[in-house]
Parts: C-alpha cells; structure tokens; sequence
C-alpha cells in the first residue's frame, strides 16, 4: 500500500466556504446593486456623459492636480526641515517641531481651511492690501492643505530617519562632515527607502483631501461639480463625475507609485 | 613626526552615571595604545571623547598640541564651532565595532566620499587613491561591491580604508574584531598590524591579547572610570602590578571571546 501511495492525486483543502460560492454570491450582490443604480430612471447618464470631460470639470482635475502637487511640496519641505528640528539636540527646537506637529496634526483639515479662509475676520488688512485680496481662496486652501499635510509628512521623514543605523552618522562626522551634510548625504539618501512607501499613499490621501477645499469654493474638481449640480440638481450624476475622475487620478497615482519603489529599491 | 595625543583629567557623565573619571594619557606619535578592561569600564567612551563625538565635561584632548573641540579663551575653554571640530576630527580617523559603512555606497564610495565632500578632492584622483587603499587592505576585486555583500572582515577593512583616505594623524579603534566570526578577526588584525609598522600612531580598545601583546608599545588597564595600570605591553600583560589587572586577563583567557558577547 505504502509503495503506491506517490502515485495517489493530491486533493487539498479548499477552506469552509468554496471560492465559486464567494464568488456567485460577489458577482449577484454588486450586480444587483450596480444594475438597479445603472438603470434608476432617476439617473441620467447622459449627464454624466456630457459633464464628464466639460470644461469646467477638466479646470476642477487641473486645480485638484496643482493643489495635490503643492501640498506635497509645501508638506515635504517643511516636513523636512521639521524632522531636522525634532532630530536637533537643541530642545527648543525640538520642542517647537514637536509643538507644531501635536497642533497640525490634531486640528481637523476643514477646520484649518475654513480658518484661513476667514483670516480677514481676524486680521483685516495684511500690510497695505485687505487680507481678501491676498488670502485668495486657492491660497487658503493652500496654506490648510499644506501646513497640515506637513504635520504628517514630518513623523514620516523623522521615522525614515531613525531607520539610518546612528552609528552611520557617527562615522560621517568622524571623517569630518557636519551634521547637516551627514544628514544629506548619508541620512536622506538612506531614508528614501523608507519613506517612499508610505509617500505614495500619503499622496493619494491628499488627492482625495483636496476635496474638502469646496467648503470654501477652492475651484477643485469638487467645487466644480458642487456648483454643477447646484444649477441642475443633478447631484448623483456629477458625484460620479467627481468619482469617475477621482477613481482614475487614484489610478494612475498607484501605478506611479509602484514604479517608484521599484526603481527606489534598485 | 606627527600624531602625539595628550589626555588630560578626562570626565564624562551620562545623567548622574560618571562613566569617566580622571583619565590622563600620553601618546606618542607612532606609538600603538592597546586599551583593555571589563564591559562598561568606559574604554568606548573614552575614545568618542577624544574626537569629540562626545563632548567631554572636564579635562581636554591635545592632538599635535592642538586643542580639540575647544578653544582657549580668556582663561576658559569654549566649545569650537561645529565646523571647526569637523576640521580637527579629521586628523584622527575612527573605526567602530559595528563597521558603520555607509549602506548605500559601495566599497569605493564610502572610501572616496570624505576625500570628495569633505577635502573638496578631484572625484577621479580620489576613486584612483581609494583603489589603491582598498588594494592594500586585501580587496581590489571588491571594490565595487555594497556593504551588504562583503563579510564583516571585509567590510571592517573598508571602514579602516575609509578611515586611512583622510591621511589621519591618529587612529582610534574601538573593538574593530569583536562583531567578527574567529576566522575573520586575523585579516582585519593583519590590516592593524601593518598600519603599526608603517608609524601610524593608533588608539585599538581590543580584548585580543595576543594583537596587544605582538603590536602595542603601550597597554593601558582601564576599570570603572580610570586607568588602573599603564606600562610597557610585556609588563603589563604579563606581570601586571593591580590585583585587578591580574584578574581581568585571567577571566579574558579563560574566556577568550566571552567578554565582547554582549555586543
Ligand atoms: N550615550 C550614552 N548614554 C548613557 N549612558 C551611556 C552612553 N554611552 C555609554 N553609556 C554608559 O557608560 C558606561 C561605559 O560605557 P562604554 O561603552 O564606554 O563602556 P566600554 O568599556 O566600552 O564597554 P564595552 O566593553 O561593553 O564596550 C556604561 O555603563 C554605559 O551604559
Ligand atoms: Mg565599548
């Protein structure tokens, strides 16, 4: 018996549910669900067909785009130079970055973006000109945005800092560097690694976070699509609008980011 | 002749710990100070102390009759400028138990990137120069390779290169074989044992008693913050004058590779 056994066909374990009954019950549920909102009389997709490459959309995905690269430019730089500080030994430089962070990180965005968005209210003029005329909406939006994301892009940074085994700046400074060229030359190339990761979805995060600037009329994608649909009441048809576009600039971010880790790594 | 160093009443403390207390040494230019005694007696910090990665709270380091980290000032000692302790540190190369290569650079890299950053040298004459320092410590065909592909001898004679490519007055070791497997501690210690014939004046806090005993001019018996017993290596290692002397190297050969486990 023994000796014919190899010979057996191996049947594994599927598990307690079957992949095919996942399945049907998978494809039945979103079918449904999708086809009852594909085919609601209420729903015109003929809407969402004209909206979706209209002008003032393709403006909103230009806004959102710029929006979402500044912030990661603001959020990056700052977020570096935060990191630096909370490395510092000097401790009222770490404590100012830790202060910083505790407080961009723990206000809600809007509530940020509101603020700045009604700085006049508290500071009506700014030097000679009135706050309104400087504090455009774009830029409040702007400084929320970004002054927030750097709160996070920070801890990101310092943690992809700490990740450089210490004994490595210790031998920078012994062949002479400072401490500010060790950093740039041995510590950020090093944490590059680590941080990227977590870049990309940080990236996507605030993609989608640009959203929250049409509470102030920021003029992104959302903005647009709320001011659409506050003339033609067609709410659903350009939230798929804003989602279809969304969907793709996710999209497209994700595979960027896959290519970057990969070429990050080699 | 170039390469003299000077300690004098060394302190350091970390929070109410003083880890070193007192300590005075001469070294003479081309003179090797093997430095031993038991695990947290102070023998790294001491040497961090010396090219002031740690700032020292009493006492001063001459190298060459130069102060280092300090200037004198009105009767008083000031700390220098970062960049002005970045200038003296270079004088005194440094290599660590733990290697510390930079693990994005390859051999040559990691050779060639004080020479290039730090002295502002030609790229190419520098690369030529670090072939030639790898070369001379046993590994020309590796030069190209990542850290992580060399075996730890081999990157602990990357990190003695690194370390040479500053054409150091002084060289600080600080337990350069105690992170190796056994039959990877004699290329490293080889390495060690030309630079001490060629002059270099060398700093080796090491727990192999035989490198002391062949190459160092001077052993130095450090315990809980001071130097116990200093002499001729003959004299010390073979009859020490301390109790604790005696003690400790007969507890370091009875467990030859014991004392450095905690790494
Ligand atoms: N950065 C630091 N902060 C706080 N304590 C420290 C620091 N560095 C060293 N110490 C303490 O100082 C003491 C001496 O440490 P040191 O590393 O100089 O000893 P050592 O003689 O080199 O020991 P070993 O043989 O284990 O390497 C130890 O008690 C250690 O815990
Ligand atoms: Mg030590």
């Amino acid at each position: 018996m023994l000796d014919t056994l190899h010979t057996l066909e191996v049947v594994r374990r599927r598990g307690i549910v079957s992949r095919w009954g996942v399945g049907a019950v998978l494809v039945a549920v979103v079918g449904w669900l999708g086809c009852t909102v594909a085919v609601s009389p209420n729903l015109e997709w003929t809407v969402v067909g004209r909206y979706f490459l209209a002008t003032p959309v393709i403006e909103g995905v230009g806004v959102t785009l710029v929006l979402t690269f500044a912030t990661l430019g603001i959020g990056l730089v700052l977020g570096a130079a935060l990191a630096m500080m909370m490395q510092s030994r000097n401790p009222v430089l770490s404590a100012a970055a830790s202060g910083y962070v505790w407080f961009f990180r723990g206000v809600p965005l809007v509530v940020q973006i509101v603020f700045w968005f009604n700085l006049s209210l508290l500071f009506p003029t700014l030097g000679f000109a009135p706050t309104n005329q400087v504090v455009t909406p774009f830029l409040a939006a702007l400084l929320g945005l970004g002054l927030h994301e750097a709160a996070y892009l920070a801890e990101i940074i310092r943690g992809g800092f700490l990740a450089v085994p210490r004994g490595q700046v210790d031998a920078a400074l012994t062949i002479g560097m400072t401490r500010a060229t060790a950093t740039r030359t041995i510590v950020l190339p090093q944490s590059i690694r680590v941080i990227l990761p977590a870049l990309g979805n940080q990236f996507i995060l605030i993609l989608k976070g640009t959203s929250l600037v049409s509470v102030i009329g920021g003029g992104d994608l959302m903005t647009r699509a709320q001011q659409i649909y506050g003339q033609n009441y067609q709410v659903i048809a350009l939230l798929l609008v804003a989602t279809g576009w969304y969907l793709v600039l996710v999209t497209v971010a994700s595979i960027g980011q896959r290519f970057l880790e990969r070429w990050a790594v080699a | 002749m170039v390469g003299g160093l000077r300690l004098r009443g060394i302190r350091k403390s970390f929070g109410a710990q003083e880890v070193l207390r007192g300590v005075d040494l001469d070294v003479a230019p081309g003179e090797v100070v093997c430095v031993i005694g038991p695990s947290g007696s102070g023998k790294s910090t001491l040497l961090r102390c010396v090219n002031h990665l740690e700032p020292v709270d009493a006492g001063f380091v001459l190298v060459d009759d130069s102060l280092v980290g300090y200037e004198h000032r009105d009767g008083r000692l000031f700390e220098s400028s970062e960049r002005d302790v970045a200038r003296t540190r270079r004088r005194m190369g440094m290599v660590f138990q733990q290697f510390n290569l930079f693990s994005h650079l390859t051999a040559v890299r990691n050779v060639t990137l004080g020479p290039v950053r730090v002295l502002g040298r030609d790229p190419r004459e520098a690369e030529q120069e670090a072939r030639g320092l790898l070369a001379r410590v046993g590994l020309a065909a590796h030069a190209d390779k990542l850290p992580a592909q060399l075996s730890g001898g081999q990157q602990q004679r990357v990190a003695i290169a690194r370390a040479m490519a500053m054409k150091p007055a002084v060289m600080l070791f600080d337990e350069p074989t105690s992170a190796l497997d056994p039959e990877l501690v004699g290329e490293v210690l080889t390495v060690m044992h030309d630079l001490a014939a060629q002059g270099m004046t060398m700093i080796v806090v090491t727990h192999e008693i035989g490198f002391a005993h062949d190459v160092a001019d001077t052993v130095v018996f450090m315990d809980e913050g001071v130097i116990v017993e200093s002499g001729p290596a003959e004299q010390v290692l073979l009859s020490p004058k301390s109790e604790r002397t005696a003690a400790f190297l007969a507890h370091v050969r009875r467990h030859p590779r014991k004392e450095h486990d905690h790494a």
